[in-house]
């Protein structure tokens, strides 16, 4: 076909991936920013991570007769707060499906532009990952602050730190991608899909408890489950005493870990684009992305 | 030649799920739909809710996949070539309310503007330009959701033509605008396809005059099929010989309309009961055969309260094709 002047060209192809993410994921930072009032940003970017920290600050207490002192207190805060990136990046990315189709009713215009969708997902998953980190900064601050959580900034392997949670960020946004893959399949009952993944996950992946705690026949959930080995990793960087003294990952290295992890990043990457591939196949197949389910 | 759109045997089943009790079925939405549009063309699709009209178009969008068949846009496959047809086209369908309502009007567009690798320095000039023409300039720094519906469509429709698509395809895109505003979305689509003549427009309406009026070419669908696709003149030349009148009488009773065609000379007799009135449309033959129809309702005591006779538009084109007016046909496709 030959080029005519005067129409618009056709968009470039080359370059798609970087506008993609760049306008998908201002159109995230101005939904996350979206707060008329700065009362209630305040609110919701501190308050709502502290609230849920301090209903397990106040469940520890009572079980274990306020024994924060016990490195058990250290591991569940640590898990607790690290575990916001994973509400905020996978059900962030996931979640753009569900609102981009039923609430703002745009994903057909967004799937018909020259862009790339999955690249778009994991765009407006990037500012949740902003305000995430907000508020994981803000639940750890509160607990070294308040709680003596023993963190010292000087024995913190910030190499570590810095490449396990770089991996696992990505490893999350893949899951997400996986996971609102999926979502583009399901017409009703999507959003109550979401939550009962994050829910799951909550339980098993060693967040709020130490697996070795479960039973021995629900153990290996919670080692088939990346985050484990993630909130392991993150642990052992942020305070290396507190992760050692629970036995569950303790017969992996550092390194191993590392490797696991990378291995499983690169796993759920490749997962991502094939399972979109399908589901946006099939999506289109059964004229999935303009149906709205009856909320 | 240079088609702007193509479909060889396009056709497209949705598959009902049934309930529990019910088997699952099939609905043909499309059945072998053969259609060219030159470039160029503003060409108009004219049926009934349900004809197949907005299927046709998301097959033609790449938002859903055809069933059997090919359908190529700007000379791409829209099966296997998506990525190659999206860059070239838009679409907007009307009658519904989308946007990221947190958005300005503005950072609305402009962010679809970015999607489509339009400069900022460029899509703020058209923005500001496409605002001006449907007069919501004074609206570019509202937040979209406290836009009435009318005005989020136009914004909407904004969208569509910002990004100077090859093709554009506006799924009834005047749907629920009050008189004015469809008149200037009507002016705008015209302004803009004389503006460019290598631009192709694909529009779809069950507004008869919208069709004639905008149109170069119209394809009138049905159940699926194409019926017929002519330019608007050539379809109602079509009718030329035939006489048509517009007859408002009494309540037709036990009258069947269908016993009004079976007389000498009537061809097609559409019937639209109003309260305490009904209005008949007659495409005769002939001038003669008013008479033994004028006979035969004077014969059931219906009174005539008005008579008009009049030149043949699209809608008689409808019935002649389809053999009831468009409104019958919705009523039908509905119950
Ligand atoms: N997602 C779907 N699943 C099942 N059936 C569908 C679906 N979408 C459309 N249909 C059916 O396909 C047929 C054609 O629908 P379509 O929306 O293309 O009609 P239309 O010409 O655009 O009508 P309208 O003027 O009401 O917009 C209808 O019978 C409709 O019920
Ligand atoms: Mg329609």
């Amino acid at each position: 076909m030959q080029a005519t002047q005067g129409i618009g060209k056709p968009a470039k192809e080359r370059g798609v991936s970087g506008r993609t993410f760049r306008a998908a994921a201002w159109l995230g930072w101005q939904i996350e920013s979206n707060w008329a009032d700065p009362l209630i940003f305040f609110i919701y970017s501190v308050i709502k991570p502290l609230s849920g920290a301090a209903i397990l600050v106040v469940m520890y207490s009572v079980i274990t007769n306020g024994a924060f002192d016990d490195p058990m207190f250290a591991y569940i805060y640590l898990g607790n707060a690290f575990y916001i990136y994973v509400a905020a990046v996978l059900t962030g990315v996931s979640w753009t499906v569900i609102d981009d189709r039923e609430i703002y009713r745009m994903l057909k215009y967004i799937y018909i532009a020259p862009v790339h969708v999955p690249v778009y997902l994991l765009g407006r998953g990037f500012a949740k990952f902003a305000f995430g980190s907000l508020a994981v900064f803000i639940t750890i601050a509160a607990g070294v602050y308040f709680l003596n959580v023993p963190l010292d900034l000087s024995l913190v392997n910030w190499p570590l730190f810095a490449v396990s949670l770089t991996l696992g960020i990505v490893m999350l946004a893949m899951m997400g991608l996986v996971l609102g893959s999926v979502m583009l399949l399901i017409v009703n009952n999507a959003n109550f899909m979401g939550e009962a993944v994050a829910g799951a996950l909550y339980l098993f992946s060693g967040a709020v408890f130490p697996l070795s705690i479960l039973p021995g026949w629900l153990q290996p959930v919670g080692y088939i489950i990346p985050i484990s080995y993630w909130l392991e990793l993150l642990r052992r960087s942020v305070i290396g005493q507190v992760a050692e003294s629970f036995p569950t990952f303790s017969q992996f290295s550092d390194i191993q870990l590392l490797a696991i992890l990378a291995g499983l990043t690169a796993l759920f990457t490749v997962l991502g684009f094939v399972v979109f591939r399908y589901c946006d196949h099939q999506a289109r197949e059964k004229g999935y992305l303009d149906r709205y389910s009856n909320f | 030649m240079d088609l702007a759109i193509h479909t060889e045997k396009l056709a497209r089943v949705y598959k009902l799920r049934g309930n529990k009790k019910e088997a699952a079925k099939e609905l043909v939405a499309l059945r072998d739909i053969n259609l060219d549009v030159r470039r160029g063309e503003l060409f108009g699709l004219l049926g009934p809710n349900g004809a197949g009209k907005t299927t046709l178009i998301k097959i033609l969008t790449t938002l859903l996949a055809p069933s059997s068949g090919v359908a190529r846009v700007a000379g791409y496959d829209v099966a296997s070539e998506p990525e190659k047809v999206r860059p070239r086209i838009n679409m907007v369908s009307g009658g519904e309310s989308s946007g990221y309502g947190l958005l300005t009007v503005r950072e609305n567009l402009w962010m679809f503007a970015q999607f489509y690798g339009i400069p900022s320095k460029l899509a703020n000039e058209r923005i500001k330009q496409l605002l001006d023409i449907v007069r919501m300039s004074d609206r570019m720094n509202t937040k979209s959701s406290d836009l009435s519906t009318g005005l989020r469509q136009k914004m909407n429709i904004v969208r569509g033509f910002l990004t100077d698509p090859e093709v554009l395809f506006l799924d009834e895109p005047t749907l629920g605008l009050d008189v004015e505003a469809s008149l200037d979305v009507r002016n705008f689509v015209r302004g803009w396809m004389e503006a460019n003549p290598d631009r192709t427009l694909l529009l779809t309406t069950h507004y008869m005059v919208e069709a004639d009026e905008l149109c170069d070419r119209v394809a009138i669908i049905n159940g699926g099929q194409v019926l017929a696709c002519d330019t608007p003149a050539n379809l109602k030349r079509q009718l030329q010989s035939d006489v048509i009148y517009r007859m408002e009488v009494s309540p037709l009773n036990d009258l069947q309309p269908e016993a009004l065609e079976a007389l000498g000379g009537v061809r097609k007799v559409s019937h639209e009961a109003q309260d305490g009135a009904a209005v008949l449309e007659l495409i005769l033959a002939e001038d003669d055969a008013l008479g033994s129809v004028v006979n035969m309702l004077t014969g059931k005591d219906i009174h005539i309260l008005n008579l008009q006779k009049r030149e043949p538009s699209l809608e008689d084109v409808f019935v002649n094709l389809v053999g009831h007016s468009m409104k019958e046909a919705e009523s039908d496709a509905n119950g």
